[in-house]
């Protein structure tokens, strides 16, 4: 009965257009933030930083990149980790190359770069339509790696390719320490996602979505149909690239090209999948999920006797259940984790009603 | 052929196709069809299935490009039409096989019909800076008149795709009305409704027709319907333009009465 | 020029085992419309229990047997688990859901017979062949044999089998072949079937060549700008896109690859496939469908 709607109207369009039109989603989102920014910095530790909360944010993000490109303007993309490369090694370039330059801006100037990439091998789209698009993101994804280790300056000729962050300092803070790398990402993350849910409501997240469902008739009422397309590979790279920058600085520190291999870009594919496409906070998700996932199977295994389930085995295991989970959430809940939520918040609304 | 002749106390002429000729890898959709279209008038294509309507109407806004012929739209002579063109241009559509955005509600369908009207940029859109808002306000408003026309505001937050037949081929008059086009070109609208709804639907059409000015050309099998609401008729057989004139001229067009009725060609 | 020749005739033939894997594709892309990824799954499940067979003293043919059931009960379990539940449901899905299948029998294949590289021998050589002043790999040849004979078989399937017409009529439309009758599941495990039989006899030239282990499984990866560049629905096209996708990787490997330090067989079939797309958008023998509104 505390989750209920009466007496909210909205009374203006303005009002009307607001994602959470009930008070309490907004001071829900308000104290989880509030907490997320405030709390967890003081009581998390470094493992749950480093291990849980970093790549649960950077996958995050990456999967709204694709989900940009796929869940909202349905052009299926195989080659996510590509633009994470690009982005990554071009922000490392940037921030070395030029004096005093600083971090946030490489973060953008890597962004762009992996956007005009994205924009490249988005160029066919103009031509093909669904499934034959994954030849040129594949081509993508075999390619822009492979130059990254062919060419050493890109790694400024390390000898296996390897790019180390640069000193994570923000107006002279020092922001190193796992809580800081912390705070940093969460900050990049919640406001690309803020920008991201702005796109998707407004004019250009609803003719991406008019091209996803039906492309003639999206040309048909005057939508162009190359610029809706590119826009999302445009700005489906740059938050990818924006996605590898923190993968590599943020997260791991240190990154080669290989660490965004196809795998990268399969399992940002399932973060779409299990979380829900065309849905924003189906990221974040389904980013949960792929993270905390393999920790609970192991721990699983943990309890068994030991040396009854070795780790390739685990591995192996882990991989049949996540195959599993893909072909169940397509069949059961095609919309994801993030439709589930929906449902879980309609009865909530209702409650102690049944409907 | 007996061509019968538009009476010249017409208005002025707002689309007009010169012997447009259409084939798909040597089968022939179209042969040689010209006819206009007079400033806000209901006109009404008939013919059998088969007859080339619906391509015809794909001519018109440029989903399909003839290989002879010319289009003139508003007085703009054209070889073929692009539909991002015609849009612009404020020729409007909807088709056969319903073609909503079905993942979408029934207001973002009728919003993107307005796509042509914003002139905020999506990064102030994104950003929600400058003129955006206010915009967004205005879309709104004007969107909202189209839904209330229709009356259509209790499906207002509903997903497309999960709505009944002629709801759906409602929310799509709505979509292509909100565009505020000169020309609507409508594909069969009444098809697969029953008596009442059919009733509806054409109140709809001349009300647009009489409110809003807007020129009509429909697709309809529907003998009586297209009778009683179009000012004129053009009747299609094999790609060939049989008749072309006001109805009661073309109901007693001996070739039309043959086409119908299938006693010869 | 005979270098020429000799670089040229030795990536026609390398490209017959890439035509291999396609075919596997093509069949079931045109019985059901699904762009299977596990294809290459497929290869390396089927190579793997074989090999694991052979070692354990399993005879050459009752080891085939024995792999071919286990396809055809693999083709069961996916029509009634994957394909039943998903029928009438977006390509993209379908597709996706083959990613998720590909997890499956990968993670199955190596909990079943470890990770390990094992050898398989076929008793043909890798050795070069004379012909016609030409040298030419008598294994390469093999392949190339073996390829024709499964194309010829399978054409005779579907051109003068019961079975081959029902496939045809569903890969054309597949209401109207269940409204006169066909039953779908039956043509859907058949077809698995028969996609696991070529992945049986890919996985053994490939795994012969390669040894048998996980990177079989990319194959899958080897066949998809062969597949874009003959189209989707044409075992003629997969045929000649492997020949193409085959010749212009060696060539270009000797010819373009020392300017850039080589290694660039990985992406070149993509780029030369997306190329092609730009020209063609619907293959080399795909048709391209007249949109209808």
């Amino acid at each position: 009965m505390l989750y209920t709607e009466a007496g909210q109207f909205s009374t203006t369009y303005r009002a009307d257009r607001r994602v959470f039109r009930l008070r309490q989603d907004r001071i829900a989102l308000g104290t989880l933030l509030a907490f997320a920014v405030a709390v967890v910095p003081l009581i998390g530790n470094d493992y749950w930083f480093s291990a849980i909360l970093i790549p649960f944010l950077v996958l995050s993000l990456a999967g709204l990149g694709l989900n940009l490109l796929t869940g909202y303007a349905g052009q299926l993309s195989l080659g996510s980790a590509a633009f994470m490369a690009a982005g990554a090694f071009a922000a490392y370039n940037f921030n070395l190359r030029i004096e005093g330059l600083p971090l946030l801006v490489s973060f953008g100037l890597g962004g762009l770069v992996a956007a005009l990439l994205s924009i490249v091998f988005g160029l066919p789209s103009l031509r093909i339509k669904g499934f034959y698009l994954i030849v040129s993101t594949l081509a993508a994804q075999f390619l822009i790696p492979w130059v990254l280790v062919k060419f050493g300056w890109f790694s400024n000729f390390n000898a296996s390719g390897v790019i180390t962050a640069p000193p994570l300092e923000i107006a002279g803070y020092d922001l190193s320490s796992p809580g800081g790398r912390y705070l940093l990402t969460l900050a990049v993350v919640i406001a690309l996602a803020w920008l991201a849910s702005n796109i998707v409501r407004s004019e250009l997240g609803r003719n991406w979505m008019a091209v996803r469902d039906m492309d003639t008739a999206a040309a048909v009422i005057g939508i162009s149909l190359p610029k809706a397309k590119l826009l999302a590979f445009g700005i489906s790279g740059f938050y990818l690239g924006i996605a590898g920058s923190l993968w590599a600085f943020t997260y791991l520190g240190t990154v080669e090209p290989h660490g965004f291999d196809l795998a990268r870009s399969f399992q940002v594919l399932f973060i779409i999948i299990i979380g829900g496409m065309g849905s924003i906070l189906g990221n974040f998700l389904g980013a949960a999920f792929i993270v905390l996932f393999p920790l609970l199977l192991s721990n699983l295994a943990a309890l068994l006797p030991v040396g009854l389930i070795d780790a390739g085995q685990l591995e192996n295991i882990q991989k049949m259940v996540f195959g599993a989970l893909i072909i169940a959430f397509l069949i059961r809940e095609p919309d994801g984790l993030a439709r589930l939520w929906q449902q879980f918040r309609a009865r909530a609304r209702r409650w102690p009603l049944r409907y | 052929m007996t061509e019968v002749v538009a009476p010249t106390t017409r208005a002025e002429t707002l689309l007009q196709l010169d012997g447009i000729s259409l084939s798909f890898g040597g089968v022939k959709a179209i042969t040689d069809i010209s006819f206009a279209v007079a400033r806000g008038e209901i006109c009404a294509l008939i013919g059998p299935n088969g007859a080339g309507k619906s391509s015809l109407l794909n001519v018109i806004n440029g989903v399909y490009r003839p290989q002879v012929g010319s289009v003139t739209f508003d007085g703009e002579v054209r070889r073929h039409m692009r539909p991002h063109h015609a849009a612009q241009r404020g020729i409007a559509r909807t088709f056969q096989n319903i073609a909503l955005f079905k993942g979408m509600t029934v207001l973002d369908n009728v919003l993107t019909g307005r796509n042509l009207k914003r002139r905020s940029t999506w990064v102030e859109q994104a950003l929600r800076i400058g003129r955006a808002e206010r915009e967004d306000d205005e879309q709104r408003s004007r969107a909202e008149d189209v839904i209330e026309f229709l009356h259509i505001q209790p499906w207002r937050e509903t997903v497309v795709g999960k709505l009944p037949y002629g709801l759906q081929k409602r929310v799509e008059l709505a979509r292509a009305l909100a565009a505020e086009p000169t020309l609507l070109l409508l594909d069969e609208p009444m098809a697969g409704m029953n008596a009442a709804e059919k009733r509806d639907m054409s109140r709809f059409i001349v009300d647009i027709n009489r409110e809003y000015g807007t020129t009509v050309v429909l697709i309809e099998h529907d003998i009586g319907v297209v009778m009683g609401i179009s000012d004129h008729v053009v009747v299609l057989d094999y790609g060939r333009k049989i008749a072309d004139g006001p109805p009661e001229e073309v109901r007693r067009n001996a070739e039309v009465i043959a086409a119908y009725l299938g006693t010869r060609h | 020029m005979d270098f020429f020749f000799e670089v040229l005739i030795g990536g026609l033939l390398s490209g017959v085992m890439y035509s291999l894997v396609a075919i596997g594709f093509v069949l079931i892309y045109k019985a059901s419309g699904v762009f299977n990824f596990a294809q290459g799954a497929l290869v390396l499940f089927a190579a793997l229990t074989f090999v694991s067979l052979v070692e354990r003293g399993v005879a050459f043919w009752l080891a085939f047997g024995i792999t071919m059931a286990a396809m055809l009960l693999l083709a069961l379990g996916v029509e009634r688990l994957v394909l039943r539940p998903l029928a009438n449901r977006s390509h993209i899905t379908l597709f996706m859901a083959t990613l998720g299948l590909a997890y499956i029998i990968e993670g199955a294949a190596q909990a079943l017979w470890g990770a390990q590289v094992h050898g398989l021998e076929l008793g043909i050589e890798d050795v070069p062949l004379e012909v016609g002043g030409l040298f030419v790999s008598q294994f390469d040849l093999f392949a190339a044999g073996t390829a024709a004979t499964l194309v010829l078989v399978l054409s005779l399937l579907f051109n003068k089998t019961r079975i081959g017409l029902s496939l045809r009529a569903v890969a054309d439309d597949t209401l109207a072949a269940q409204a006169v009758g066909i039953r779908l599941p039956r043509v859907w495990t058949a077809v698995w079937a028969v996609a696991g039989l070529v992945a049986l006899i890919t996985g053994l030239l490939w795994g012969a060549r390669l040894g048998v282990q996980f990177s079989l499984s990319l194959v899958v990866l080897k066949a998809l700008p062969v597949l874009i560049i003959g189209g989707f629905s044409s075992v003629g096209g997969a045929i000649a896109g492997g020949l193409i996708v085959g010749a212009s990787e060696k060539l270009a490997e000797i010819y373009v690859g020392p300017l850039v330090d080589g290694g660039i067989e990985n992406w070149f079939p993509y780029i030369l496939a997306t190329l092609f797309l730009l020209v063609r958008p619907a293959g080399l023998f795909g048709e391209r469908a007249i949109e209808r509104v």
